[in-house]
């Protein structure tokens, strides 16, 4: 594993085109952000590979001073349980539906690797 | 756990609010020292009878140091909680605390902000954090629109129904001399105002202004040889869930549901005891989430306690009766606000004064729907 703290280590994972979660070695509790144990109870973590699958959870449409473009903010659920915040391209940002069921991608902008949803 | 609390015990005494609106050419120490003066002066003690300060500034991380300094005081205890508007109802649940022991004699809690004629927009140094800030929400506004587009599809909440929230707050701050926002506002105007991150529109963003406002707190048996009738403090409770909107394990339900029951408890009462309720309206999704998480109505349930008028003047639940932080004044962190229109409600001294109140609950939230703290107010 990459040096450093569990951040560093998520970071340098999605780098490598890898989209990581942690869950508590003995609960099996996926969760996110990553940490240095389980939030709640303090326990190991462990890390593995997430299934990039969700549905989205919220949505909202932000609506700037033109000509910048509206753009949409997501909450996804994923498929082991944990939420984030991300965003879904492929898609109109007023089309997104709560409950529309979505999969991770990794994007490359400026420079630095970012998790995104698409339509499945 | 129950929560062991000395109810009644201690009072806020002395009350301020001071430069609502626009206050250019001052900074937010010069405002919240300007209502702390006040407050002591309307408390009827000297400056240096204070032995605590608490504060929390915009733009001061360690305003507590500052504050005692400008003062001139060098005081025996100084709090800098800052769980951003909701921090004013934490100072006072340690007040309370620091009060009942004999540790302290005379708190004096204050907020100040230059905010709207410093620049025009939210002071503070809170952020998205590192997870969410590429995604470019807006702070902390986009976080409020989720937790409303969520609501609205969990229980059908409908523009119209936080367009209600904003009417009522308008129609309490038109009759309310210090209100910065007044004149005509109908549902069809909010609805008709600028979307700026659905379901959020213009019209269900609070103000962006100057203000101050100060409390002192002493023990009640001190406080029965001041000026003032004591304002006695009944329960105060703090409840953090999440930081960011993300972690909310339901983003329709937020800590006030901890906050409000524990608050409810220590002073032995319920909701149907309050008489007039303030609730911390950064948005309008706000007032609707604590009118049920502190159990005014089911959840679910908060767009149609709200329709037709029902927190609005004439309604059936006094809300936000200074107009609120939609329509009076929001320096950026309200709370304090809240509990100065609070007391004066039970003083019976409001602007938009409510006959005969008993209780009065003050209730405040700081960052993303993160930290929610409740007050209750009310005579012994």
């Amino acid at each position: 594993m990459i040096e450093g703290g569990p951040e560093a280590q998520w970071r340098a994972a999605l780098a490598g085109g890898r989209f990581l979660l942690q869950r508590g070695r003995a609960s099996g509790r996926a969760f996110f952000p990553p940490r240095i144990a389980e939030p709640g109870t303090g326990d190991d973590a462990e890390w593995f590979e997430a299934s990039g699958r969700g549905i989205v959870y919220s949505t909202t449409v932000i609506g700037p001073k033109p000509p910048a473009l509206p753009y949409a903010v997501v909450i996804v659920e994923l498929a082991e349980g944990p939420r984030l915040m991300s965003r879904i391209d492929g898609i109109a940002p007023e089309s997104i539906a709560i409950g529309m069921p979505v999969k991770a991608r990794i994007a490359t902008e400026a420079d630095s690797p970012i998790l995104v949803f698409e339509p499945v | 756990m129950a929560d062991r609390f000395p109810r009644g015990n201690t009072a806020i005494v002395g009350v301020a609010t001071h430069g609502i609106g626009e206050m250019p050419g001052f900074s937010s120490m010069e405002l919240a020292a300007g209502a702390g003066l006040q407050a002591v002066a309307d408390a009827g003690l000297a400056l240096a009878q204070v032995d605590a300060l608490f504060i929390c500034l915009p733009d001061d991380l360690f305003a507590g140091m500052a504050f005692a300094e400008y003062l001139g005081l060098q005081p025996r205890f100084t709090d800098n909680n800052r769980t951003g508007g909701s921090a004013f109802m934490s100072h006072m649940a340690t007040a309370a605390m620091m009060l009942d022991a004999g540790y302290i004699d005379t708190a004096l809690i204050a907020h100040g902000s230059n905010q709207r004629s410093g620049g025009g927009r939210l002071s503070t140094p809170a952020k998205s954090s590192a997870y969410e800030a590429p995604y470019r929400p807006l702070f902390p506004l986009s976080s409020y629109a989720l937790a409303a587009a969520r609501h609205m599809h969990q229980f059908g909440t409908t523009r119209e129904q936080l367009a209600e929230v904003a009417v009522a707050a308008r129609q309490w701050a038109n009759s309310n001399p210090e209100a910065f926002a007044k004149g005509p506002l109908s549902i069809e105007d909010c609805l008709a105002s600028r979307m700026v991150s659905s379901p959020i529109s213009v019209r269900d963003c609070c103000l962006m202004t100057d203000g101050a406002a100060a409390i002192v707190m002493t023990r009640t048996d001190r406080a029965r040889s001041l000026p003032q009738p004591p304002v006695p403090l009944l329960g105060a409770a703090a409840a953090t869930w999440w930081t960011s909107i993300s972690q909310a394990p339901d983003m329709t339900e937020t800590s006030a549901r901890e906050s409000g029951a524990r608050a409810f408890a220590m002073a032995g009462l319920q909701p149907a005891d309050i008489d007039v309720v303030q609730l911390y309206d950064a948005f309008t999704i706000n007032t609707i989430l604590f009118l049920e998480d502190l159990g005014f109505c089911p959840k679910g349930e908060g767009g149609r306690f709200v329709s037709g008028g029902g927190i609005a003047p004439g309604g059936h639940l006094p809300v936000n009766t200074s107009g609120g932080g939609l329509s009076c004044c929001h320096p950026g962190m309200y709370g304090l606000m809240a509990i100065v229109e609070a007391a004066r409600q039970v003083r019976g001294t409001a602007a938009n004064q409510i006959p005969a109140v008993q209780f009065a609950l003050a209730h405040g939230s700081g960052g993303t729907l993160s930290s929610q703290a409740t007050v209750i107010l009310g005579n012994l």
